[in-house]
C-alpha cells in the first residue's frame, strides 16, 4: 500500500544498530502485527543523530519522526545516548515556536530483546500521528517565493 | 573626565602590547558606526562609544586567534567572550578586555518606523536618554527608551561581566531577571499561524547568511553546513525550506551558546525576526539545564556534557 494512497502517512524512524534496529527485528522474528507506516532509516547509535536529521526530515514532509536508541547506561559506545537525550530533548522543545507540532517527534529507548516494547512503541506513535493527520507542507519549491510565483 | 577620555587612556597605554584593538568609529553616515580597528594612537582618537556603537566585537576573535587583540566591549559582547573561552576557542591571555557601562543601543529598524528614512539623518547627538537627530535642516528629539534594540531593555548585564579595564562607573541592570514574556506571546498564536509566520518571514530571505557571519557564537568556517558540499545537507535552491532549515539548523548550534546580542537580527538586511528561535532555546535551556550562556567562563555548555540522570528530562515512557 502507498503512503501516497491517504491510509498511511510518513513516518521515519532513527534506529540505533546495537538496540532498537535489534528490538525492530526481533519484534518482526516473533511475528508481532505492527503498522506499517514506518520507514526506518539504521543509525550506529542514537548520539549520531543530529537534530538536523530531524528538522530536515520533518521539513521534507514527513509526518512524523521516531528515534529510538539504547536504553541510557546501555549504549554500545557508552555515553552516545546521554548526549542524544539532551540534544533530542532540546530539539523537541523548539517544535512548538516552529509551528510544528511537539507531538510529531518522539524519542525513546528499545533494547534488542525488547520486541514487544517495539511493538508497543510503533504502535503507540504510529496512532498519535494518525491523530494529528499529515504534517502541514511546504509548498513546490516556486510556489514558496512569492517573487518567483509572479514570473512564473 | 568622560568614559570615552577614560577608555581612550587606557586603549593608549595598553596599544604598544597589542597587535590591535577593536572597537567602533562613525561609519558612512552619522547613525552608522562601523567596526574601528585601533593599530596606533590616531586611529584611538576616532573611537566612539555610545548608542550607536552596536556591532558586537568579540565576532572578529576567533579569526584573529594568533594576534593579541584589545577588545572594547559593552555587557553582551563580554559575555560573547566569556561564552568563547568556555568553549576553549579562544585563548583568554591573547585578548585584553576593556569594558564601560552600557546604555543599551539603538535599534535601527526602530528608529526607522518612527523617524521614516533615516538616510535624512545628517547629524546625532546622543545623551543617556534622548537622540538629537538633524534631519531636512531641522532637530528632532527621539527619546532613547523609544528606540532601544529590544535586547537592551530585558539586559541584565550591562557592564562588562569580564573585563581588564574598565572606564566608568558601573551602571544598575535594566532588568533584574527575563521573563521570556515574547516568547510566550509568539507561542499563544494557534500552530498554524506560527507556522505560516515563518514561512512568510522566510520567504524575504536572500540566504546572504550575514546572520550567520555576524555571530560571534558561529566557529564552523569553511564548514559551515549551509555551504558544505559533502555532506549536501542544504541544497542552493532559494525555496523557503531550505533557508527556513537553515535557521534552524543555526538555532540548534546555538542552544545553550547564544548570548543573545542580537547580532544575526541586527545584521539581517530584511529584518527577518530570527532571535526569536534563539530566544526560545535559551528559554528552554535556563527551564531544563539551568544554564545561562557566557556568564561563567568555567561553565560547560550543557548540550556538550550530560548527567546520568537527568533532573529536568522527562524519560518518555510512552
Amino acid at each position: 500500500m502507498s503512503a501516497l494512497a491517504g491510509k498511511e502517512l510518513r513516518i521515519v524512524g532513527f534506529l540505533c544498530n546495537w538496540c532498537s534496529y535489534g528490538g525492530a527485528d526481533t519484534a518482526g522474528v516473533g511475528r508481532f502485527s505492527q503498522p506499517t507506516d514506518l520507514r526506518i532509516i539504521r543509525v550506529p547509535c542514537s548520539g549520531r543523530i543530529n537534530p538536523l536529521f530531524v528538522a530536515k526530515t520533518l521539513l521534507s514532509g514527513a509526518d512524523g519522526v521516531l528515534v529510538s536508541g539504547c536504553h541510557p547506561r546501555d549504549c554500545h559506545y557508552a555515553e552516545g545516548n546521554f548526549y542524544a537525550r539532551r540534544r533530542l530533548e532540546v530539539f523537541k522543545r523548539l517544535l512548538p515556536t516552529m509551528g510544528i507540532d511537539p507531538d510529531r517527534f518522539e524519542y525513546t529507548w528499545v533494547s534488542a530483546s525488547e520486541g514487544q516494547r517495539w511493538q508497543k512503541v510503533v504502535t503507540t506513535f504510529t496512532e498519535q500521528i494518525h491523530k494529528l493527520g499529515p504534517a502541514p507542507r511546504f509548498g513546490l519549491a516556486h510556489e514558496q517565493n512569492p517573487a518567483t510565483a509572479a514570473a512564473c | 573626565m568622560t568614559i570615552l577620555t577614560q577608555l581612550k587612556e587606557q586603549i593608549t597605554a595598553q596599544l604598544p602590547k597589542l597587535d590591535m584593538v577593536i572597537g567602533w568609529e562613525r561609519g558612512y553616515d552619522a547613525l552608522h558606526a562601523t567596526p574601528l580597528f585601533m593599530r596606533s594612537v590616531e586611529d584611538v582618537e576616532r573611537l566612539q562609544i555610545g548608542p550607536l556603537a552596536v556591532h558586537n566585537t568579540a565576532t572578529y576573535l576567533t579569526g584573529l586567534k594568533n594576534k593579541k587583540v584589545g577588545l572594547v566591549v559593552k555587557g553582551c559582547d563580554s559575555r560573547a567572550v566569556i561564552q568563547l573561552q568556555q568553549e576553549g576557542l579562544i585563548n583568554r591571555e591573547n585578548v585584553v578586555v576593556f569594558g564601560f557601562p552600557c546604555d543599551g543601543v539603538v535599534d535601527l529598524t526602530k528608529l526607522r518606523h518612527h523617524i521614516g528614512d533615516i538616510g535624512r539623518v545628517k547629524e546625532v547627538k546622543a545623551s543617556s536618554s534622548e537622540l538629537q537627530l538633524t534631519l531636512d535642516g531641522q532637530e528632532q528629539q527621539v527619546t532613547l527608551a523609544d528606540v532601544l534594540a529590544d535586547k537592551c531593555t530585558r539586559c541584565r548585564f550591562p557592564n562588562a561581566l569580564v573585563h581588564d579595564h574598565f572606564a566608568g562607573a558601573p551602571r544598575e541592570a535594566h532588568a533584574a531577571s527575563d521573563d521570556y514574556a515574547d516568547v510566550q506571546a509568539f507561542e499563544s498564536q494557534p500552530l498554524e499561524a506560527r507556522f505560516e509566520h515563518w514561512k512568510q518571514e522566510m520567504s524575504r530571505c536572500i540566504r546572504c547568511y550575514a546572520c550567520r557571519n555576524a555571530c560571534p557564537m558561529c566557529v564552523c568556517r569553511d564548514h559551515c553546513v549551509a555551504q558544505s558540499r559533502d555532506p549536501h545537507w542544504v541544497t542552493q535552491e532559494d525555496a523557503v525550506r531550505e533557508k527556513w532549515l537553515f535557521q534552524v539548523i543555526h538555532a540548534m548550534h546555538l542552544a545553550g551558546r547564544c548570548v543573545e546580542c542580537g547580532e544575526c537580527q541586527r545584521a539581517c538586511p530584511v529584518d527577518i525576526p530570527i532571535l526569536a528561535l534563539k530566544r526560545k532555546l535559551n528559554k528552554e535551556i535556563k527551564e531544563v539545564f539551568n544554564h545561562d550562556a557566557g556568564v561563567d567562563p568555567n561553565a560547560i555548555p550543557p548540550l556538550l556534557s550530560f548527567q546520568v540522570e537527568e533532573e529536568n528530562i522527562n524519560e518518555r515512557g510512552w
